[in-house]
């Protein structure tokens, strides 16, 4: 009699952890990757696989990470974004802007340090176009990103005359396609910024500023944040960001290619953003969560390619999916998924 | 003059000025040749955007416009390879268009995701199913093509009003009587404005949803129908990024994409606003296309504020 008391009992506590663990913004991201990967490991034998090539690290997974990294850059800049309730669809048009400052200063036989330095500034002062916009003028997020997302691949094609221009340079391929200690040297830039960004963001009140400004601008406002200088400032962040994955994707091709650099790379970081929990609404966003949305976005692309799969059907199973992922993260779903475990019980 | 009809005026008088500026700059600039192809060739966009304005208006967004386009050409072509006549497959994809919407709209609604998100998925799946119908660009060769795009009302000093932008102006009339005078319209507007409160007074909000995205893929499919005839072929990659001019046509038309605010009538000068600068950048001429790429988002930046100055002066002139 006691005994089966004790187990309903514990039976209930474990309904209530399960219902808990349900309930955790983290767990579906995680779940779907991890079914992706599992998928992956039964399509290609040998998936999980790490071995050592030429000093360097080698593998599907290592393969996933090093291709999700631009986009993971891009994701974390839009993410902030989103978190102040703004989205920022000039990101690819900034990686192309970036990539055409990067190959002409290269070719002006400047230091690559200063190079370096110089291009990120561009990203900079992309963000704070679209940050003036938005936060200046009060132009919608959508419409103010809108200008730069078409005038910018204008304007690299300008700088770069029309032309796709190359640079052999042994600093930006050392960071671009280089590696580190057997680690793929773009791996690390990626982590470092993901590090420095949530050290910033949130180990400081700045993430909490971004958030109640997404969640209510005017409250902030009168609670004493500087709206307009937290909007200009996330902008700054993604123009950054968007940088940053401008001279990665440049390095890796060794050229500017102002038409298709970073092309549609906005729809991936925002997907991932939202995959991640981030709320299109302003107030919620996961920097760490959304790099997973970008690993599952990846995993799924690198699952289709080692599936054999004809490419043609490369979006639909990708639209299909994230589909399914966008459905198991729902509140209703998860109720119904709750509801079945409660009514098997009884 | 009430608050509503301010954008509208706004969007109107920058119209006007841009088609001045360019009458006097350019020879033959006004021209009802230069009208007429104005109306023709930004018909199918507009068409869109009548649909889109409905979305927007509830608050919501639609990204899957351009598939949606592209995909309703491709499978009219496959159609018209295995015989169907252009009208019949044209009214099959219409159907098409408006069940898919209505689906995004059910699953926006019962599973609460945000339509950003879900159209998206909804832009990869349209797109994905146009490369897996052919990957090469299809013509449709029926001679109710041709005969579509020959038919045409003469306007006088060369200028036609095609068969395109006859039927943009009778899809425009629809929207304008749905979004104004009908119930259906007034709960859309209800939803835009608050979605609370428009459920407490009793507005199916379900069903609505599932009609607004329905009505927002009729509106596209039958852009799509019009695009398909006007390019007399399917291609895979047609329309790619229109759902940004769609939107981008209906936000200049005076739409708050926060919604609730703004009229259907504005969408058209919306999407003739982006026509026009393609247009003057054509009668120009001698632009390089990176510089043409330029000049257009420059001249989307001017309208913008062109706008917004227009509308925050008359606020200042009724507050003094």
């Amino acid at each position: 009699m006691d005994r089966a008391k004790g187990t309903s009992a514990a039976m209930a506590t474990l309904r209530a952890r399960l219902g808990e663990l349900v309930g955790r913004p983290w767990l579906w991201p995680i779940v779907a990757l991890a079914l992706i990967l599992l998928v992956d490991s039964v399509v290609s034998p040998g998936f999980f696989s790490i071995s050592i090539v030429q000093g360097r690290l080698f593998g599907s997974t290592i393969d996933v990470l090093y291709r999700g990294t631009p986009t993971a850059l891009v994701a974390l800049g839009m993410a902030v974004v989103i978190g102040t309730k703004g989205i920022d669809l000039s990101v690819g048009a900034v990686i192309a802007i970036v990539g055409a400052v990067m190959t002409n200063l290269i070719h002006r036989d400047m230091a690559p340090p200063l190079v370096l330095a110089l291009t990120l500034g561009t990203g900079l002062l992309c963000g704070l176009w679209n940050g003036f916009l938005v936060a200046i003028l009060d132009i919608q997020p959508i419409i103010a990103t809108l200008i730069l997302m078409v005038a910018g691949r204008g304007i690299a094609l300008l700088i770069d005359e029309g032309l796709i221009v190359t640079f052999r340079s042994d600093f930006f391929s050392a960071i671009s396609t280089g590696e580190f200690l057997t680690v793929p040297s773009r791996i690390l830039v990626a982590a470092g910024t993901f590090l420095a960004l949530w050290l910033l963001l949130r180990r400081t009140a700045l993430g909490l500023f971004i958030e109640s400004v997404g969640g209510n601008a005017a409250a902030a406002d009168l609670a004493g944040i500087n709206a307009k200088l937290v909007k200009i400032g996330a902008y700054m962040l993604s123009g950054l960001c968007s940088g940053i994955a401008g001279v990665l994707i440049c390095g890796d091709i060794r050229g500017s290619d102002s038409n298709n650099a970073g092309l549609f790379i906005e729809l991936d970081a925002i997907l991932a953003v939202v995959i991640g929990g981030g709320s299109l609404a302003g107030g919620r966003f996961f920097l760490g969560l959304s790099v997973v949305g970008v690993l599952i976005i990846q995993g799924l692309t690198t699952s289709i390619l080692v599936s054999g799969l004809p490419p043609e059907y490369n979006m639909v199973v990708k639209g299909a999916v994230v589909l399914i992922v966008l459905l198991l993260q729902s509140r209703r779903m998860r109720g119904s998924i709750l509801g079945v475990f409660g009514r098997r019980r009884a | 003059m009430r608050d509503r009809y301010l954008p509208l005026l706004a969007t109107v008088t920058v119209f006007i000025l841009a088609y001045a500026v360019g009458g006097l700059s350019f020879k033959y600039f006004l021209s009802t040749l230069v009208f007429g192809d104005l109306l023709t060739d930004n018909a199918f966009i507009i068409i869109a955007a009548i649909g889109t304005t409905f979305v927007i208006l509830s608050g919501g967004i639609d990204l899957s416009i351009g598939s949606m386009i592209g995909f309703v050409g491709v499978a009219m072509a496959h159609l018209d390879t295995l015989g169907w006549h252009p009208l019949a497959s044209g009214a099959l994809m219409i159907l098409f268009g408006a069940v898919f919407g209505a689906a995004m709209g059910f699953i926006i609604d019962f599973c609460e995701i945000q339509p950003f998100i879900i159209t998206l998925a909804g832009l990869f799946l349209l797109r994905g199913s146009c490369f897996m119908v052919s990957l090469d660009s299809v013509p449709i060769n029926h001679p109710f093509v041709s005969a579509f795009s020959d038919w045409r009302i003469p306007l006088g000093g060369g200028g036609r009003l095609s068969s395109s932008a006859l039927v943009m102006l009778v899809a425009l009339a629809a929207g304008v009587i749905i979004a104004h005078f009908t119930r259906f319209g007034t709960n859309v507007y209800a939803i835009g404005g608050d979605r609370t409160s428009a459920r407490l007074m009793g507005v199916p909000i379900r069903r609505t949803t599932m009609m607004i995205y329905a009505l927002g893929g009729f509106y596209s499919a039958l852009g799509g129908v019009i695009y398909a005839l006007y390019t007399a072929s399917g291609y895979p990659l047609a329309a790619v990024g229109d759902e940004l001019i769609a939107i981008a046509a209906v936000v200049l038309g005076g739409t708050l994409l926060t919604g609730g605010v703004g009229l259907v009538i504005g969408t058209l000068f919306g999407g003739l606003i982006q026509g026009l600068i393609t247009t003057l950048v054509n009668f120009q001429g001698s632009l390089t296309s990176w510089w043409a790429t330029i000049f257009i988002g420059v001249l989307l930046f001017v309208f913008i504020v062109a706008q917004r100055s227009i509308i925050s002066s008359f606020m200042r002139r009724r507050a003094s």
